[in-house]
Order: structure tokens, then C-alpha cells, then sequence
């Protein structure tokens, strides 16, 4: 049986509070939201935190919003949440495609959008899906509100730009004319990523005028391939463009082996999502669902 | 800590150290043991309940966190002498093999058909996916939730219809298939 060692328990009851709580305990406290990355930790002991600070009870974080020209999303959205969110079908595929893979209806009924981007896991989906997007975080802690670029979020596998006593609030995305898609593959129904890719294109006057390409669980840097944006920006979105940037996508990550697969299959699979989600991202800016 | 648990319509307190898993919680501190538990890793569903109403596997929450909130397992499934639809169903169509995850099964099943009251076979294996069975397989459990769905189980017991469907018919446009 695997038991959690010994914490003491917070539940806060305001945003204030809870990072009150988190400065009050120290370096030692955590916040708990869905728990799904978290309480697994504990159970093997990978994690021992000295207090857990619960936000569960903050329900203004757990608003999807459209604030002026954003979709903002709080972060203890759930993913079952963001899953049936008509404005995030609609404006971000990429979004809906992500959330129907990440683990099940049961773990995604309960883990949070917040959660996922802090736990920084190096093969988490909404990393990737979030800074194609060039998300911005929006982070509260004892010296007032800050925000983030995502990619200047992630700092390591597991280690955020988050400051001691600061919580993610929310992930704020605009609302803008782009088509975009996410792709992945995984050994089994509900796990993790072998590999996966998402990819965002703004398209204007038949030429890609800005794009996004993240990728997870192959050591990408900061969850994306600047070079392929690089790459992409300016040209054509035509099926050659898109083989080349799975090319260059596939050169710049970093995969590592493991009992998901070895380098060089990974390597392929990130090329080869790369293209098929670009491919799927342009058919959807043609009106065709892909 | 001194919590307070309404499961299945009673309400129970107990004093309970913070890291005891609600699973626990409900066999040992409640006797509720038609609530199993398996894997310890969150992968295998048999220890679903319904936490405010959504299924949730329960080795994966701590009972502190279930303090003044509602919890259903698989002893509230029936409505007094009369077996819920589900429970009909898993009987008639033989889902419940050796029965060990067969609490769960049907927990979420009954959720959904509370959200779905006319599920593809496709929409029930995507709402059990977060489940394992061991026996001879899932083809009886499906036809378990589709027999329940016919014979007036899916009439929604919960708000049906205020919410997306869980399940949905498409094909699932992200995951991909590649070989190298
Ligand atoms: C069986 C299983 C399969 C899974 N499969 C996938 C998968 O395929 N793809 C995928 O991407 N993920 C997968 N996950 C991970 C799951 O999506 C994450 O566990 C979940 O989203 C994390 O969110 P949480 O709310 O549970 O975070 P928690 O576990 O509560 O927290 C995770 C970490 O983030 C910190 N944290 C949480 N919220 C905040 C906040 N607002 N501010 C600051 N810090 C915070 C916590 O202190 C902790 O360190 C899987 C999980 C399980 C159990
Ligand atoms: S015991 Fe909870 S998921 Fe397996
Ligand atoms: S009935 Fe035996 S594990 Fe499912």
C-alpha cells in the first residue's frame, strides 16, 4: 500500500489566503489543486512536502472566460472543463484535440490546466499545446500580479519561473485568426506522450505570417521548435514546407530513450507529427475539419 | 483533523491524519468496502466513486479534501430493494465477471447515462477507458451499459441534458497512428 508520508493540511478559502498560507509554511509547502501529479508523488515518496495548502475551494480560478481580445482560462479549470468549453472548440482546436488524449475521462474530470503547466513535466500535453500558442501566465504572490511569456515559463523538467509563495492564477490566450492542431502518440488508450505536436499557423494573403509549433516528451527546448517557426514564418503553407519543418522540428529536440521507445523513433515521431499536425492545422484554415 | 463526509445521502465524521486516501477512508473508517481498490497508481478506475457528482478515482484524493462535500460509491447505486438499471444490466449481460472492478464500471456508467442516455458503443468505451478489467474482457460491460440504456436507464437521474455529453461519436482527431 502505498501511503503519503506525514503533512499537515491547509485549505484555503481565498486566493490572499492561500499565499499567505504558502508564505506562512515555507519553502516545504505546497499547493495541492486536482492532486493527479501530486499525490502520486507522495505516495512513492518523490515528493514529502511539509504542508499542503489545498486551492480546490477557489472557484474564481476555475473560470474559462473571454476577457477582452483573451480567452482566459483559470488555472484550476479542469481539463474535463476546457474539454467541453464551446469558445475553446472554437477558437482553439489545438485545445480540444490536447485534452482528448491527455490520461482519461476519470483523471481529467479531476486534474487542472493549472496543475499541468506547474507540474512542468517534460512529457505533459498542455505544455506543448500551450506555448504553440505563445500563452501568457498570470501569477499572483505576496508582491502583487505578474505575467509571464510560457516560454519563459519553463525553466527545466520540473522547475517553473514560479517564485516561492506564488501561485499561477491563469493562462491567457488571444483570440485571433489562426488554424491550428495537435497530434500524438501514445502506447496505450490514457497515457502519457510517446511523442506529440502541436501546431498553430496564422495564414494571411496565402503566407504564413506567424507560427507555433510545440512538441512534448522529446526534450524539445521550452516545449517548441523555434527553428521550424523560424522556418515556416513568411513561406507558403504547402505540404513542402510543412515535410521541412517536420525536418527541422525532428533535428532540434533532444529525445532521450526510455521504455516509451528509443532516440532515433522518437526523432522520427516528432517529424512526422510535426507535418501532420501543420497539415491538419492548414486544412482546418480551409474550412476543412481535420 | 475532523472531517465530514455526506456519502450516499448520510453524513459521516471521523477524525482522519491528512494523508489518508478517501479510498481508505470509505473501506476502513466507513466499512464501505464495495468501493475496491487495485493499483495505487491511478491508472486502474476501480476505486471510482462520485465526488459532487463526477466520477473520480478515489485512491488519487485525499478524504481531507472530502470535507463538507458529497460522495456516492457503488452502496448508493441502488434505490432501496430495487437495483438501479446498471446493476440490472451488468446481471443480464454477465459484466460482472470476477467482479473486481465492477463497482466502478458501473459508477461511471451510471454517470453517463445520466449525461447520455442513448451511448454508443463507442461513447461507453470512451467513458470507461480510465478503467481496467481484468476477466475476460470489456464486450460484457459494454453490452452491460447498453442493456441499462435500453431498459430504462438512461432516463438521466441526475440534471441529463445540462451538460455535454462525456462521450462523443467522432473519432478522435489527435491521436495518430505512425510506424517508423
Ligand atoms: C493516470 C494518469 C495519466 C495521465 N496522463 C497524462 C497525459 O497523457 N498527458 C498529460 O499531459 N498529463 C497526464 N496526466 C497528468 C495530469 O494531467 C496531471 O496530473 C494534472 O493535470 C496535474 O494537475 P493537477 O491539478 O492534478 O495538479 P497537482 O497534482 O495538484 O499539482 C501538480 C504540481 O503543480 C503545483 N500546482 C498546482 N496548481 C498550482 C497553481 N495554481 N499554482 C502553483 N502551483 C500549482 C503543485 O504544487 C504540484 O507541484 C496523467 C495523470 C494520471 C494520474
Ligand atoms: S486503485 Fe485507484 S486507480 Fe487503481
Ligand atoms: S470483472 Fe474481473 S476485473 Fe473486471
Amino acid at each position: 500500500m502505498q501511503v503519503p508520508a506525514a503533512f499537515q493540511y491547509e485549505r484555503a478559502t481565498s486566493l490572499e489566503q492561500a499565499i499567505e498560507l504558502l508564505a506562512r509554511y515555507g519553502p516545504e509547502a505546497r499547493v495541492v489543486a486536482g492532486g493527479h501529479s501530486l499525490l502520486p508523488m507522495m505516495k512513492l515518496r518523490l515528493a514529502q512536502p511539509e504542508a499542503l495548502i489545498d486551492i480546490n475551494d477557489l472557484s474564481e480560478l476555475a473560470l474559462i472566460r473571454v476577457d477582452g481580445h483573451d480567452l482566459a482560462a483559470g488555472a484550476m479549470v479542469r481539463h474535463a472543463d476546457l474539454l467541453a468549453s464551446p469558445v475553446v472548440g472554437e477558437h482553439f482546436p489545438i485545445l480540444r484535440d490536447a485534452e482528448r488524449v491527455i490520461a482519461d475521462p476519470l483523471v481529467r474530470n479531476r486534474g487542472t490546466v493549472g496543475g499541468s503547466l506547474c507540474q512542468a513535466d517534460p512529457s505533459e500535453d498542455l505544455s506543448a499545446a500551450f506555448s504553440a500558442l505563445r500563452a501568457t501566465l498570470v501569477a499572483q504572490g505576496p508582491g502583487g500580479r505578474r505575467t509571464i511569456a510560457i516560454r519563459e515559463f519553463f525553466l527545466g523538467p520540473y522547475e517553473t519561473a514560479l517564485n516561492e509563495a506564488e501561485l499561477l492564477v491563469e493562462i491567457r490566450v488571444p483570440i485571433r485568426s489562426h488554424a491550428s492542431a495537435y497530434r500524438k502518440v501514445e502506447r496505450r488508450v490514457g497515457d502519457w506522450a510517446v511523442v506529440a505536436a502541436g501546431a498553430v499557423l496564422e495564414i494571411s494573403g496565402g503566407v504564413i505570417t506567424e507560427a507555433g509549433i510545440g512538441l512534448t516528451a522529446v526534450g524539445a527546448p521550452r516545449f517548441v521548435s523555434e527553428q521550424a517557426e523560424d522556418f515556416l514564418r513568411g513561406g507558403r503553407p504547402d505540404d513542402e514546407a510543412f515535410a521541412e519543418a517536420g525536418r527541422i522540428a525532428a533535428q532540434e529536440c533532444r529525445p532521450t530513450a526510455d521504455q516509451r521507445g528509443p532516440v532515433d523513433y522518437k526523432r522520427h515521431l516528432a517529424g512526422e507529427l510535426t507535418t501532420r499536425a501543420l497539415r491538419a492545422a492548414a486544412a482546418r484554415a480551409q474550412g476543412q475539419e481535420a | 483533523m475532523r472531517i465530514t463526509v455526506t456519502v450516499n445521502g448520510e453524513q459521516h465524521t471521523g477524525d482522519v491524519e491528512p494523508r489518508l486516501l478517501l479510498v481508505h477512508f470509505l473501506r476502513d473508517e466507513l466499512g464501505l468496502t464495495g468501493t475496491h481498490w487495485g493499483c495505487d497508481t491511478s491508472n486502474c478506475g476501480v476505486c471510482t466513486v462520485w465526488l459532487d457528482g463526477t466520477p473520480v478515482k478515489s485512491c488519487t484524493v485525499l478524504a481531507v479534501m472530502a470535507d463538507g462535500h458529497e460522495v456516492r460509491t457503488v452502496e448508493g447505486l441502488a434505490h432501496g430493494a430495487e437495483l438501479d438499471p446498471v446493476q440490472q444490466g451488468f446481471i443480464a449481460c454477465h459484466g460482472l465477471q470476477c467482479g473486481f472492478c465492477t463497482p466502478g464500471m458501473m459508477m461511471t456508467a451510471r454517470w453517463l447515462l445520466d449525461h447520455n442516455a442513448d451511448p454508443s458503443e463507442e461513447d461507453i468505451r470512451e467513458a470507461i477507458s480510465g478503467q481496467m478489467c481484468r476477466c475476460t474482457g470489456y464486450e460484457n460491460i459494454v453490452r452491460s451499459v447498453r442493456w441499462a440504456a435500453e431498459h430504462g436507464g438512461g432516463r438521466g437521474t441526475a440534471d441529463a441534458g445540462t451538460e455535454p455529453a462525456p462521450g462523443r461519436e467522432e473519432p478522435v482527431p489527435g491521436r495518430e497512428e505512425v510506424r517508423a
